[in-house]
């Protein structure tokens, strides 16, 4: 069985070298990136950087209140994107029915999840600073995060969904339970922890995110902690930038910036472990079925 | 008698929470109580006139007028593709549920028309409960399987749901095999167990009429035959519809039978008559083609 030339095994062997080859590549690349700001960055980081704010005209201290903002702003587009995305995945997937509308619903947020975010901050701008009067602020910041996280967070939401097997939805109907009773007691259940992992996903990609926040309330330099969500704040990953791009000083700063780059990597990390241990035991769960 | 009639009339409301360890519930499990040792007269409960069902624009029955009396066991039986499985389906409205579906016709229960613009399908469907082919439990406690029905329908006291927990199970015939094992995972029960459990969670919300979807065809030999010694003991208090690929089956466990093809009801009859005299060829050609 060979075709002319070049057997198949010797291509089946070709093509598994070329996929492994790919593989170790990206690993490696990813492998750098690591390696870089790792070992430029730990030098920096001590108890000092982790908990207080810049100093000297941000030459020296450390980067508590981005830590703190970023916290904050992250957590105020979850309060917008989790609800939000759960009920439009619910809608979509449970209620609508198949037509046109819904396709059009569908097509949509695939493109919103494709514009880029420095769009999403100038609506954040027009919408929440200015249309609703908040002002540069944190709660102008982490809406248009949310709004940034929406699409992946309905996506995965719907993803989650449709893993429920029809059977559990009709037992449920065939009982006599309404809709919404079926959806609550029967398929959210064992939903939620698929679609928190979108969520936090989503989310962990928003925390690192400069272009929305940098008109919305990110602030180049505050040496306190925002007081309400009308404040501005420092976060993270604007400080990088500021510290990379902006500063008066670059080159001496720049051990700041690998800090700040590792204390955010770090974060994000540790989010999407957060994400892998729920689908794992999501998994389990599933298995044992309770 | 008397007092089962009247649990079953269409307006029963069940699960009357003020009125725990009610009498009612009781009764209507205890078979003594169904000891007049007559038969209520021939009655129907199920009335389909000119019925016809598209999915979309293909026609899956046409003018089927099929009654099905009360406290009988009614097979049907076809082959693959006739529409069995729709027919049972329109009897407690889960085909509502299929987008471009449509029907025809009408569907009694009690002489009311179930397709009419008044009726709750929410409780018509606690009315007409519907076992599945495939057993479905649900991914929680065989516990929580049995009490769901009567939970969603606005029980809370634990003492009332333990109590209608295990009569289901009981009539069932799970009890003796789950009773020390309620908060076990029902996915870790035999297939033959998850189809037992899958009835006992309908029988929990007290239907009246159990449409069953071939109950037995994804169980061996053994768990085939508690189910149908099941029906047979569940028949005296409900009105049992069941559609079976197995011809012995139907002859084993039901008082009438009627044959479907090509989206028609051919023929029905008592079930000795179907399976020893056919009036219509059709009927007799299936039925031998299938036995000899
Ligand atoms: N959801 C559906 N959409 C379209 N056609 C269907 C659907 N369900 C069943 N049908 C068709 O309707 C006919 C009757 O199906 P069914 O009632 O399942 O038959 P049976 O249970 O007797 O095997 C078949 O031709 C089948 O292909
Ligand atoms: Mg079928």
């Amino acid at each position: 069985m060979t075709r002319k030339g070049i057997s198949k095994y010797t291509r089946e062997k070709a093509a598994f070298s070329i996929l492994r080859i790919s593989l170790f590549l990206v690993l490696l690349i990813l492998g750098i990136i690591l390696y870089d700001i790792a070992s430029k960055g730990l030098g920096v980081i001590s108890w000092e950087f982790l908990t207080q704010p810049p100093r000297a005209g941000m030459t020296a201290g450390g980067i508590f209140p981005a830590m703190v903002g970023t916290f904050y702003v992250t957590v105020l587009a979850a309060l917008l994107a989790v609800p939000l995305g759960i009920a439009t995945a619910i809608y979509l997937n449970e209620y609508a029915q198949k037509g046109s509308l819904t396709r059009l619903i569908r097509i949509s947020l695939r493109n919103l999840a494709g514009v880029p975010s420095i769009v999403f901050g100038l609506f954040g701008v027009a919408l929440f600073v200015q249309k609703f009067g908040w002002g540069a602020s944190l709660l102008a910041a982490g809406m248009t995060l949310g709004l940034l996280t929406l699409p992946v967070t309905v996506t995965a939401a719907e993803e989650a969904l449709k893993t429920v097997p029809r059977s559990y939805r009709e037992g449920g109907l065939a009982l006599g339970a309404t809709r919404w009773q079926m959806i609550s007691t029967l398929v959210l259940p064992p939903a939620i922890p698929g679609m928190l992992t979108g969520v936090i996903l989503g989310l962990a990609r928003a925390a690192g995110e400069t272009a929305p926040i940098l008109f919305t309330g990110a602030a180049f330099f505050l040496p306190f902690l925002p007081g309400s969500p009308f404040s501005q704040f420092m976060a993270l990953p604007y400080h990088l930038f500021v510290l990379a791009t902006q500063h008066h000083d670059i080159s001496t700063v720049r051990p700041l910036a690998y800090g700040t780059a590792l204390v955010l990597l770090v974060l994000v990390f540790l989010l999407n472990l957060g994400a892998i241990v729920l689908r794992y035991r999501f998994r389990g769960h599933l298995q044992k079925g309770r | 008698m008397e007092a089962t009639m009247n649990l079953k009339d269409k307006d029963f409301v069940p699960f009357k929470e003020e009125q725990p360890n009610s009498s009612r519930v009781v009764v209507y499990y205890d078979p003594k109580s169904n000891g007049t040792g007559k038969r209520p007269a021939r009655k129907e409960k199920v009335k389909v006139e000119k019925l016809a069902f598209y999915y979309g624009t293909k026609q899956a029955l046409q003018n089927i007028n099929l009654d099905i009396i009360a406290n009988e066991v009614t097979a049907l039986i076809g082959p693959s593709g006739c529409g069995k499985t729709t027919y049972l389906r329109i009897i407690n409205r889960m085909n509502d549920l299929i987008p471009g579906s449509r029907i025809e016709g009408k569907v009694l229960i009690d002489g009311e028309d179930i397709y009419g613009p008044e009726v709750d399908v929410v409780e018509l469907r606690r009315r007409v409960g519907l076992v599945f082919q495939q057993p479905n439990p649900f991914p929680k406690s065989i516990y929580e399987n049995v009490a769901y029905g009567p939970r969603i329908h606005g029980i809370r006291k634990k003492s009332l749901l333990d109590e209608i927990v295990e009569e289901s199970l009981k009539q069932a015939a799970l009890w003796d095999e789950v009773k020390d094992r309620f908060k076990d995972s029902a996915l870790s029960l035999s297939g033959g167990q998850q189809q037992r459990l899958c009835i006992a969670r309908v029988l929990a919300v007290r239907p009246e009429i159990l449409l069953m979807d071939e109950p037995t065809s994804a169980l061996d030999p053994v768990a085939t035959q508690r189910i149908e010694d099941l029906i047979r003991t569940l028949a005296s208090n409900y009105t049992i519809i069941i559609v079976t690929h197995n011809m012995q089956q139907a002859a084993r466990i039901s008082d009438t039978t009627a044959f479907f093809l090509l989206g028609e009801m051919v023929e029905q009859g008592k079930t000795s008559q179907i399976f020893t005299r056919p009036r219509d060829r059709r009927t007799e050609e299936y039925i031998t083609g299938r036995f000899g």
